[in-house]
C-alpha cells in the first residue's frame, strides 16, 4: 500500500531549482533511505512534504499524495502532526524533558487527567529513552548528552501520533552507540510508521532501508530495493557514488 | 633605528591602561552613591520613611513622595510594557526588516534619544491639558510610558532576534502556528532579554524628574486616585535643594531613591537567575 505519492513535483528558491520533477512512491511500514551528495535536494524533498518549504519561500509545482489526500487540501498542523521531521542536529526547546514531550500533543488538543503522562510514557519508551529519563522529567533537557537529545527529539515526534517520521541525516553528528539505538529505534517502529530516512551516511542506508533512492543535483537518478542499489545499480552515477567515487 | 616595545612589556601596558579605565568608572561610581550615602544616611529613620511631609518638606516623612514614585512607575510600566513587548514582536516577527520596519526602528531610536523634559512638556500639553486629565499619576504614568517604550523595544526586538531559527522550525515542524511559536517558544525564550528592559525602564522611570514635574505635578499630599497630583522622590529631591528648603533631608530623599534603585535591579536580577537556572 502507497503511503505517500510524489508527482512530477519541482522546488524553486528563486531561480535556483532544487528538485527537479520528482516522481516516487513510498510503501506503508517501509523505510525509504534517501542519499546522495550535498545540494542533491534530500532536505529540500523533507521539508516540501511537509509544507516546512513555505516558511523558506520556495516554489512549489506537482503534486504530494498522502493516503489519497492532497497535502495542500489538509489543514497544515494536521499535515505536521501527521508527518513528523526530525531534523540533523537535536534542538531540544528550553524547558524540561517533560515540557518538549507535551508541547506537540498540547497544540492539537486538550488532555484529561493521566492522559498525557501516558502519552509521554509511551513515546519515550518507543524511543528507547524512557529509562534513561524517567526520574528526571522535570530536569532541563538540555542536560541530556548529544544522542539523548535526538532520541528526545524522537519521541517528541512520536507523541504527536505521525503516521510518517522523516528523519533528516539523524544521526550526523552522534557517536557510533547513538547511532545503533537509533537505527535500532526505527526497525522497532517500522511496523507502525512510515519511514523517510535522509542520509549521508550511505551504510546506513544499507543497513536499515528496505528502498534506496538516490538524489544527484535536484533529479531522482534512480529508486529500487536496497540491496539492487547496493549490488547492481542501473545507473552508472549510482555506482559511482556508493563506491566513494564522488560526493 | 626604530624604538621597540617588548610583547611581554606591551601586555603589562594594555592591562594596566585598560584596568585604569575600568577604576576611575567605578571609583567615580562609589564616589557619588558613597557621597550621597554619608550626607544622607544619618537622616534616615523609620520615622522618616513613614511620615506625612510637613512644611513643604523641611520637617516630617517622605511617604507621599514615595507611594506617588510607585504608583507612578507602576502605571508606567503597565502601559509600556505590553505596548513595548508587543511593537518588538511585530517588528521582528511580522515585518522581515522591509521598509515599515526600518521606519519604526528609526522613530524609536529617535524618540529614546529625546531629552525628558521634551517628554515633560509633550506630557503637559497633551495629557494634562488636551486630554485634561490634570496633574496626576495617569499624566505623569503615561508621560514616563511614552518615555521608556522605546527602551523596552529595542531590548526586546535583541532579545527576540536571539532565539534561534531552530527553536521556531521545531515549533512549525510539530504543528504548531506562528502565533503559538510566538507566544509559547519565542516570547518564554527571550523573557530574560525582555525582563532587562523592563528593569532599565524602571530604573528611568523611578529617576526621572523633568518628564514627572509637568505632568504629576507636586502636590505634598497621600495620593487617593489615579487622579492624585503627586510629587515623584526625584522631584522632591530636585525642589528641596533646588529651594534650599533642607539640603539634610534632600540627601535623605537620594540616599532613599539610590536605595530604592539598587533594590529593584538586585530583585529583578535575582528573579532573572532563579528563571536562567530553571529553564537553560
Amino acid at each position: 500500500m502507497i503511503k505517500v505519492s510524489i508527482k512530477n513535483l519541482n522546488l524553486f528558491y528563486n531561480k535556483v531549482q532544487a528538485l527537479k520533477n520528482i516522481s516516487l512512491d513510498i510503501e506503508k511500514n517501509e523505510i525509504l533511505g534517501v542519499i546522495g551528495p550535498a545540494n542533491s535536494g534530500k532536505s529540500s524533498l523533507l521539508r516540501a512534504i511537509n509544507r516546512l518549504s513555505e516558511n523558506d519561500y520556495a516554489r512549489l509545482s506537482g503534486t504530494i499524495i498522502l493516503d489519497d489526500t492532497d497535502i495542500f487540501t489538509i489543514p497544515i498542523n494536521d499535515l505536521r502532526r501527521r508527518v513528523g521531521l526530525i531534523f540533523a542536529t537535536p534542538v531540544v526547546l528550553p524547558g524540561s524533558i517533560h515540557k518538549n514531550m507535551s508541547y506537540g500533543p498540547k497544540l492539537h488538543r486538550r488532555f484529561k487527567g493521566s492522559e498525557l503522562d501516558e502519552i509521554i510514557f509511551n513515546a519515550l519508551s518507543a524511543a528507547n529513552l524512557w529509562k534513561e529519563v524517567k526520574d528526571r522529567l522535570k530536569d532541563s533537557a538540555s542536560t541530556l548528552s548529544g544522542g539523548q537529545q535526538q532520541r528526545l527529539c524522537i519521541a517528541r515526534t512520536l507523541a504527536m501520533d505521525p503516521e510518517v517520521i522523516m528523519m533528516d541525516e539523524p544521526c550526523s553528528g552522534l557517536d557510533p552507540i547513538s547511532t545503533a539505538k537509533i537505527e535500532a529505534t526505527m526497525f522497532e517502529l517500522k511496523e507502525k510508521y512510515t519511514f523517510i530516512l535522509v542520509t549521508n551516511n550511505t551504510k546506513q542506508a544499507a543497513r536499515v532501508a528496505n528502498k534506496t533512492a538516490f538524489f544527484l543535483a535536484g533529479e531522482l537518478i534512480e529508486i529500487d530495493k536496497t540491496e539492487k542499489i547496493f549490488t547492481s545499480p542501473a545507473d552508472s552515477r549510482t555506482d559511482g557514488y556508493i563506491r566513494g567515487k564522488f560526493g | 633605528m626604530t624604538f621597540r616595545i617588548g610583547p611581554r612589556t606591551n601586555q603589562i601596558i594594555a592591562y594596566s591602561i585598560l584596568l585604569l579605565m575600568t577604576l576611575i568608572t567605578v571609583v567615580v561610581l562609589f564616589f557619588i552613591i558613597g557621597y550621597v550615602f554619608k550626607n544622607g544616611i544619618g537622616q534616615l529613620s523609620l520615622e522618616f520613611l513613614t511620615d506625612k511631609t510637613r512644611d513643604m518638606g523641611k520637617e516630617g516623612g517622605i511617604l507621599p513622595s514615595i507611594l506617588g514614585t510607585f504608583f507612578v512607575t507602576i502605571f508606567a510600566i503597565i502601559i509600556a510594557t505590553p505596548l513595548g513587548v508587543g511593537s518588538a514582536v511585530y517588528l521582528v516577527e511580522y515585518t522581515k526588516g522591509g521598509l515599515i520596519h526600518r521606519i519604526i526602528s528609526f522613530g524609536a531610536d529617535c524618540l529614546a534619544g529625546v531629552p525628558s523634559i521634551i517628554f515633560g512638556l509633550f506630557g503637559f500639553i497633551f495629557f494634562v491639558i488636551r486630554l485634561n486629565l490634570g496633574w496626576s499619576i495617569i499624566s505623569g504614568g503615561l508621560t514616563l510610558a511614552v518615555m521608556i517604550i522605546p527602551t523596552i523595544i529595542r531590548t526586546t526586538e535583541e532579545a527576540i532576534k536571539a532565539v534561534p531559527h531552530s527553536f521556531r522550525e521545531i515549533s512549525y515542524s510539530l504543528g504548531g502556528g506562528k502565533l503559538d511559536t510566538i507566544l509559547k517558544v519565542v516570547l518564554p525564550t527571550s523573557l530574560p532579554g525582555i525582563l532587562t528592559g523592563v528593569i532599565l525602564g524602571i530604573g528611568r522611570a523611578v529617576g526621572e524628574t523633568a518628564a514627572v514635574i509637568f505632568t504629576a505635578g507636586s502636590s505634598l499630599g497621600i495620593p487617593t486616585s489615579a487622579f492624585s497630583s503627586t510629587r515623584t522622590l526625584a522631584v522632591h529631591f530636585y525642589i528641596l535643594a533646588r529651594e534650599g528648603i533642607s539640603m539634610p533631608k534632600a540627601y535623605a530623599t537620594a540616599t532613599v531613591l539610590i536605595i530604592i534603585i539598587l533594590l529593584v535591579n538586585f530583585i529583578a536580577y535575582r528573579l532573572m537567575h532563579r528563571f536562567m537556572a530553571k529553564y537553560y
